[in-house]
């Protein structure tokens, strides 16, 4: 029988290969922001596991924004980037030290 | 071993490897599609854990939109990639030794968590006999009206800062002027010539 551990198990361990892959990849930023998305699918999981075991539909409802937002934030954080490496060349985060264009 | 919990151990396995691929991959292309992976297998244990809707925003949204919109800029920009990486084994043991720290405190309070008295008087939306689309319609555009609303401002709200960062006007081309196009007098630029029969111009 698989219970809600099992399914926070799975949270877990995503949840901490996101944490992972954005210490391992300190310099790439697409792969930091695919980390990040990662780490925002584990939280999912750990929503729609509670509202699935508990009977309440409101974590289905907050996954909802959760993946809004998500959505929202890797548009605006690709924008960013394509700036950026027209400005600079490179998409090495280690330079971004300036906040100017 | 059940079919549910057969399925349930295919996709999970598949999602922390799809995961993990992401990480370590050396190539991004390949990390983007690893993350599909990822994202399609965590769609298929939503639908395990009936929650259909989300399930398939999942797919739609994540593999249909924002992995498409990494591989778009993973393949516009021209990135040495290699160089990226070479570092990659540097950040190796902080990047393990945080890793383990952060699974540690993790199962610390996954060993000593429980469900609280108060549980099941706090569930403010009990799951019905209707699907799970239509209750979750019903609720988000009845109680969470306001929510949704925002959530599509934000969308709004990132949609034109996306547009408005990437867009540049450049000089050095030449452009169609429109208003130039509407004032041209035809008798000032054609003339007509009375071209006599076997002679030519």
């Amino acid at each position: 029988m698989i219970g809600i551990e099992h399914y926070l198990t799975v949270s877990a361990a995503l949840f901490v290969i996101g944490i992972f892959g954005l210490f391992l990849n300190r310099k790439n930023v697409i792969i930091l922001l695919m980390s990040i998305e990662l780490m925002l699918l584990a939280v999912n999981i750990n929503f729609v596991a509670f509202s699935s075991f508990l009977g309440d539909l409101v974590g289905q409802v907050f996954t909802l924004f959760v993946l809004t937002v998500a959505a929202a934030e890797a548009a605006i954080g690709l924008a960013i980037l394509v700036c950026f490496f027209r400005n600079r060349g490179t998409i090495d985060v280690e330079d971004v030290n300036v906040m100017k264009g | 071993m059940t079919v549910a919990a057969f399925t349930f151990y295919l996709f999970a396995i598949t999602t922390v490897a799809g995961g993990l691929m992401t990480v370590i991959s050396r190539n991004p292309v390949h990390s983007v599609l690893w993350l599909i992976l990822a994202f399609l297998s965590s769609a298929g244990l939503f639908v395990l854990l009936g929650a259909e809707f989300v399930a398939m925003l999942l797919i739609i949204v994540y593999v249909g939109a924002v992995a498409v919109l990494f591989l778009f800029v993973v393949m516009m920009l021209d990135v040495d990639f290699a160089e990226l990486k070479a570092e990659m084994s540097k950040y190796m043991p902080l990047a393990l030794l945080i890793g383990v720290i952060i699974l540690m405190q993790l199962g610390m309070a996954f060993g000593a968590w429980d469900y609280a008295d108060a549980v099941a008087a706090n569930v403010a939306a009990p799951t019905g006999s209707e699907q799970n689309t239509a209750a979750l319609g019903l609720l988000i555009y009845d109680k969470y009206i306001m929510l949704f609303q925002l959530a599509g401002l934000i969308l709004l709200v990132a949609m034109i800062g996306a547009i408005v960062l990437t867009l540049r006007h450049r000089t050095d081309i030449k452009r169609q002027n429109v208003m130039q196009q509407m004032h041209r007098d035809p008798a000032k630029s054609m003339k007509n010539i009375n071209v006599k029969p076997g002679q030519g111009l």
